[in-house]
């Protein structure tokens, strides 16, 4: 049973000094996630991906649609329940070097978990516990705490983020661009900690507009453009089947060491269109036919857990 | 071998600092050949930035402690305000990493580059044509001469800026991080364009500085890996890739992504442990901490080892073959 289930989100946001148009940075977005699976969110820049971090975190209000998590609605939560979400669901996101107080030793994070979340373990024990997940995130103890943020390198701090969501135990975990600004030679490692959680029950919304990284971790890819789905499904099956356009064109973009691009060949994927046809992608699209500016869109199951928003998909 | 149009040896720039010295670029030596594309790769910290922007734009607190970059037969690094003035832009240029802020705000594009011409004794109007077929490379309309930065994207300006810093056919040309803020599809196209501005004769060779070796391998002939401010590992894109001989180089190629390798089959692996602190740092390579096959001569400072072409700076080729 899927235990998240985000049904017809729409989130909008005001145009201009009045508000009168809206730029709709998610377009009745419908999807679930099972437990212990990650579940990567691929797009470029305002694809909408961090949006929708953020709405299952609760920072954002949708326009429409619902966000159900274990049965219940996520923005229909109470007080007690609402502590009881976030004791389950949390995130992480790109910057590390923001989300610590500088002021405050590092120490600080974990005694707030405490605090907060667990206040029924002991003081005597906290220590040990935060130890244990500061070992198992890779990290040696003794040289974190008693810190401050500054004397520490982004993948370590962004790995004191992750132990904080190990002592938690948490369930869910939005990780938006988390390893973005880590330098290659460790954000390997990051990634892999992310597929140990994974291991243990926990379930990721890994965030990325890095198609490699999606690959190598996640179970499941969405492809997002301008805000809507427009490719879905197993890992796998999207990255060797690709049958979007705009997951083609991606794909093909990728640089890849020993697959080298041809550099004389003309390359202009940036023209970005009205938003007057049915299909986002129109403008851009190689393959488009005229039914496509009007003709109403769904989701097309091209194989099994394979779908694809496009209408000459099942051509 | 083609000629080298550029050559630097032992070149030393350090950030003066309350503490000390940090040793951002320490001994760096490399020669950039007429007609290629150096890709300079490395990880954050590790003195690529600064050596680019060193090269062209030396400014406080960075300082040049020492060595040569010889270029038209002159010592650029020695060079006097009035000297460097003339040949900073007609000989060597720079796109920098933050090009889309590169740009006068008050100022219209058009007004922007003839103040930039008319101090190299040129005009706007003297290179309208050359300025509109460099235009037409990156896909911009002539346009965007009458506007001011703040109307276009931020694609759009680095684009902009990849052609004015080449109007006047530099012989070197440093491209820094020019793609990392770049969306997929975007990166590649600009990739494409350079390719393009370069076989048009806009600058004779590139310097081109990125994290990203996967982006390296599309468009550079040659490949200097750096490490904490020294080279580990200069040699020719597909031999490097295919036999890396550094073991830094080695273990940062394992670590990357590629299509093909999932985690549920196959586990990537990082590289263990933190590049070092430049403050004041000591003698000694500087990757033995984090190096599996460290032995006891890593506590001297490796030379750079030249073996038929390639040149490593790892004490495991002292006699050519890795031991």
């Amino acid at each position: 049973m899927s235990f998240l289930v985000v049904q017809n989100l729409t989130k909008e946001y005001p145009l201009g000094l009045l508000g009168k148009e809206k730029l709709k940075a998610v377009d009745d977005v419908s999807f679930e996630i099972e437990r212990s699976k990650i579940v990567s969110l691929i797009g470029e820049s305002g694809s909408g991906k961090t949006t929708i971090g953020k709405l299952v975190l609760r920072l954002l209000k949708p326009t429409s649609g619902r966000i159900v998590f274990d049965g219940k609605d996520v923005f229909s939560l109470r007080k007690e329940e609402l502590r009881d979400y976030y004791r389950r669901v949390q995130g992480v996101f790109q910057d590390p070097f923001s989300s610590f107080n500088p002021i405050y030793k590092i120490d600080r994070v974990f005694d707030m978990v405490f605090e907060e979340f667990l206040p029924e373990v002991k003081a005597s024990e906290r220590k040990a516990r935060i130890e244990q997940v500061l070992v198992s995130v890779g990290l040696n103890p003794s040289q974190i705490l008693g810190k401050y943020p500054h004397q520490l390198s982004g993948g370590q701090l962004q790995r004191i983020l992750i132990a904080r969501i190990l002592l938690l135990d948490v369930e869910l975990l939005v990780a938006d661009e988390i390893i973005s600004m880590l330098d290659a030679s460790t954000r390997v490692d990051v990634l892999n900690l992310l597929g140990d959680l994974k291991k243990r029950g926990m379930s990721v919304i890994f965030i990325t507009h890095d198609l490699s990284l999606g690959y190598y971790i996640s179970d499941e890819a969405l492809i997002m453009y301008r805000g809507s789905i427009v490719e879905m499904g197993d890992t796998e099956k999207v990255f060797r089947n690709p049958v979007h356009p705009y997951t083609r064109m991606l794909l093909e973009s990728v640089p890849e060491v020993g697959k080298k691009w041809d550099l004389r060949e003309r390359f202009t994927p940036e023209l970005i269109g009205g938003d007057s046809a049915s299909c986002k992608y129109y403008d851009r699209c190689p393959i488009r036919e005229r039914h496509c500016r009007t003709a109403h869109l769904q989701m097309v199951e091209v194989e099994e857990n394979h779908k694809v928003l496009c209408l000459k998909a099942g051509a | 071998m083609r000629d080298a149009l550029l050559t630097v040896r032992d070149l030393k720039i350090y950030y003066r600092t309350l503490y000390g010295y940090v040793k951002a670029v320490d001994g760096v030596a490399f020669e950039l050949r007429d007609g290629e594309v150096l890709g300079i790769a490395g990880e954050s910290g590790c003195g690529k930035s600064t050596l680019g922007n060193g090269l062209v734009l030396l400014k406080p607190p960075m300082k040049y402690v020492g060595g040569e970059a010889i270029l038209d037969g002159k010592n650029i690094m020695a060079l006097s305000q009035k000297e460097i003035k003339r040949i900073r832009y007609e000989k060597i240029s720079i796109i920098p990493q933050y090009a889309m802020d590169a740009l006068n705000p008050t100022k219209k594009i058009r007004q922007i580059v003839d103040d930039l011409l008319r101090e190299h004794n040129s005009s706007f109007e003297e290179k309208r044509e050359l300025i509109e077929e460099r235009l037409a490379i990156v896909n911009l309309s002539k346009k965007v001469l009458n506007m001011y930065p703040i109307e276009l994207s931020g694609g759009m300006k680095q684009r902009l800026v990849m052609v004015i810093s080449t109007l006047m056919n530099p012989d070197v040309l440093v491209a820094d991080e020019i793609t990392s803020a770049l969306d997929v599809s975007t990166q590649r196209s600009v990739v494409q364009m350079l390719y393009e501005m370069k076989e048009k004769k806009a600058m004779k060779s590139i310097i081109f500085i990125t994290h990203d070796l996967a982006v390296l391998y599309q468009i550079a002939d040659r490949i200097m890996v750096m490490y904490a401010g020294k080279v580990a590992e200069i040699g020719p894109t597909e031999e490097m890739v295919r036999n890396p001989l550094h073991p830094y180089t080695k273990m940062l190629l394992a670590s990357l992504p590629k299509i093909g390798v999932r985690f549920v089959n196959e586990r990537l692996k990082g590289i263990p442990g933190y590049p070092p602190n430049l403050l004041n740092i000591g003698p000694g390579c500087r990757f033995r901490e984090r190096c599996p096959k460290a032995f006891a001569k890593c506590e001297q400072d490796p030379p750079i080892f030249d073996l038929n072409g390639r040149k490593v700076s790892c004490w495991l080729f002292e006699r050519g073959d890795e031991r």
